[in-house]
């Protein structure tokens, strides 16, 4: 990074705060104290989080004060993270942004958790999200929507919309989300933040709340792509708790990083770039091409027609699956029960009715059509029979170029309550990010510029398990961008407060 | 193969609204259900470009590695406590989950 040192620690990388701790020029406390005071100011407008323990991290930091500074300090130490509300965390509390999980205190730790744990890294909190996941806009959050950083007037994005605006914001250093569909990607894209879904099987989902199993990936959102490759190393790998997690070696991500993309082979999807993209968008994912061509990156225009068919496969794929999954929540183990209840199906039936939010009824009601008998073979299994279309697709395009890019989302963040009465117009928001779902790729979001005031995410896909190429791209890009990156100005209570009415 | 015939658009009438809930487990309101008819009827008729398809002999995709080895041996391991695992529990009782009467008693198997 090339520019100032920010004024806060609260807006500093996590490896910059490393060389500070080294240098003894700060401490967890001071960090962790900075974030806190972030959150107080900015957090009455963004509402990133649902949970906070200012005191048990303030605890943590102090354990760290010494040895973060320490040379065999884990690469994490004293590092503040926020953890999407889908993640279990042991006895605090854990939601999804659901009603039907209030009061729910995991017995156990998400495996990415226990891993941040062993990696030094402070836990600050739960971030608000879509109810289980499902949603573009954090609006479907049982809990009230985050607003974006940018514009207090626009969704953040979702469903992992808490996670990116808390990291925009300056709230947290780093955090993790999981995308299923666009979930890492679309809000990072919206709040300006490098967020990354990793190759299925590349981080274990235990501890994960299941959304739709073969798509759910937990991944990282930081503000700088060198970040987002050290909390990816710190998570990913092989974890016997979750089956589908890939033996897989895991590379030092940040240490490959080297900005070199000379002779890189960039394919340009030319069905991401169709009519309908904003012109905005289209302008800044234009000019983020350019800028890695001028580095040395070779464009080569790829076709990838069956693309556009993801949407509609994915909205039949997932929620079937999340049918199955949510079939859990039931008033017997865990979560709310109602209280007017004769017998056990009318508890089901009617603790669900009161648990679940308008979207994920709508899903669950979806995916049991697609599955019931007589509309199984024309919906699930034509569902899955094009995503292996798309899968091949996807696989052959990478054949001949090194990975895939285009915009994250076809407009940037929209205004607060534009889509929530019409489910079609918010699945749109997921035409470019739910085809690597299904076809197990990586993708990055980057921030590529500005669609007037608001941040635009450039989408770079690459090979499965090829994370190290995706996040050298970014990185190239980040680098080739103007400097310094803009960040956004929350306006704070106190400042609202003596401003003129 | 039927699946190979593009469907007829999908009627989503209010008996399947009602179908579907039930295997569902979700006891909607009036509302809801008149709701949920339109949103689920216009979003099946725009997924009927599925339909369009020209599929080929394209399989159905197979997701995960199957490769990922999900056996370990067979060595027993820690696992959460019985206490733990019903701490969550809305209504228990000596060890056990409490849930409504399944079966209704009307006393014809009284002992």
């Amino acid at each position: 990074m090339t520019g100032p040192h920010p004024a806060s620690p609260a807006d500093r990388p996590a490896w910059d705060l490393r060389a500070c701790y080294r240098r003894g020029e700060l401490s967890p406390s001071e960090v962790v104290d900075g974030v806190l005071r972030r959150i107080e100011a900015v957090e009455p407008q963004v509402r990133a989080y649902l949970y906070l323990d200012a005191d048990a991290a303030r605890r943590e930091a102090a354990q760290w004060d010494r040895a973060a500074g320490a040379e065999d300090a884990p690469p994490l130490a004293g590092v503040p993270v926020a953890l999407k509300d889908n993640l279990c965390t042991r006895g605090v509390p854990t939601t999804a942004g659901s009603r039907v999980l209030a009061g729910f205190r995991p017995p156990y730790d998400a495996t990415v958790v226990t891993r941040l744990r062993r990696a030094g890294a402070i836990v600050l909190g739960k971030t608000n999200c879509d109810e289980f996941a499902m949603g573009s806009s954090t609006e479907n959050s049982a809990f009230g929507p985050t607003r974006n950083p940018w514009d207090p007037d626009r969704v953040p994005g979702g469903s992992s919309g808490g996670s990116a605006a808390a990291v925009a914001a300056g709230e947290a250093t780093l955090a993790l989300g999981s995308d299923t569909g666009g979930s890492i990607r679309e809000p990072g894209a919206f709040c300006g933040v490098v967020g990354l879904k990793p190759t299925y099987g590349r981080v274990s989902r235990y501890g994960l709340i299941a959304f739709a199993s073969s798509l759910d990936q937990i991944g990282p959102f930081a503000r700088d792509v060198r970040d987002a490759a050290l909390l990816l190393r710190e998570i990913a790998g092989r974890d016997p708790a979750d089956a589908t997690s890939a033996g897989v070696e895991v590379p030092d991500y940040p240490a490959l990083l080297t900005g070199r993309v000379a002779g890189l082979r960039l394919g340009v999807v030319r069905e991401f770039l169709q009519d309908g993209l904003d012109p905005g968008v289209a302008g800044a994912v234009g000019e983020a091409i350019r800028a890695l061509e001028r580095s040395g990156a070779r464009r080569v225009d790829v076709s990838l027609p069956h693309a556009p068919y993801a949407l509609p496969a994915y909205y039949i794929v997932a929620p079937a699956e999340a049918s199955s999954n949510l079939a859990r929540y039931a008033g017997v183990l865990y979560g709310h029960r109602t209280t007017r209840a004769a017998d056990l199906i009318g508890m089901y039936a009617r603790t669900r009715d009161e648990g679940f939010g308008a979207e994920v009824k709508r899903r669950i009601m979806l995916g049991t059509y697609a599955l019931s008998a007589g509309y199984y073979d024309a919906f699930y299994l034509r569902a899955q029979r094009v995503r292996e279309l798309i899968r091949r697709e996807f696989a052959q395009a990478l054949e001949s170029v090194d990975v895939l890019v285009g915009p994250v989302a076809p407009t940037p963040a929209f205004p607060l309550g534009e889509r929530v009465e019409d489910p079609l117009e918010m699945y749109l928001a997921d035409v470019f990010t739910v085809p690597l779902n299904l076809a197990g790729l990586p993708g990055v979001s980057v921030p590529c510029g500005f669609a007037g005031d608001l941040p635009v995410g450039l989408q770079i896909a690459g090979r499965a398990f090829d994370e190290a190429t995706v996040l050298n791209t970014a990185y190239a890009l980040e680098r080739a961008l103007p400097a310094p990156g803009r960040r956004p100005r929350v306006v704070t209570a106190a400042e609202r407060r003596s401003s003129p009415a | 193969m039927s699946e190979d015939r593009p469907p007829a658009p999908p009627m989503i009438d209010a008996a399947t609204v009602a179908h579907v809930a039930r295997l569902s487990r979700l006891e909607l309101t009036p509302d809801e259900r008149r709701l949920f008819q339109a949103q689920l009827g216009s979003i099946l008729e725009s997924f009927q470009q599925l339909a369009t398809l020209d599929l080929g002999d394209v399989p159905a995709a197979v997701p995960g590695d199957p490769a990922a080895g999900v056996m370990r041996d067979d060595v027993p391991v820690a696992s959460l406590s019985r206490e733990d695992a019903l701490a969550n529990a809305p209504e228990t009782a000596d060890g056990y989950v409490v849930v409504p009467p399944v079966i209704e008693d009307d006393g014809s198997r009284a002992p």
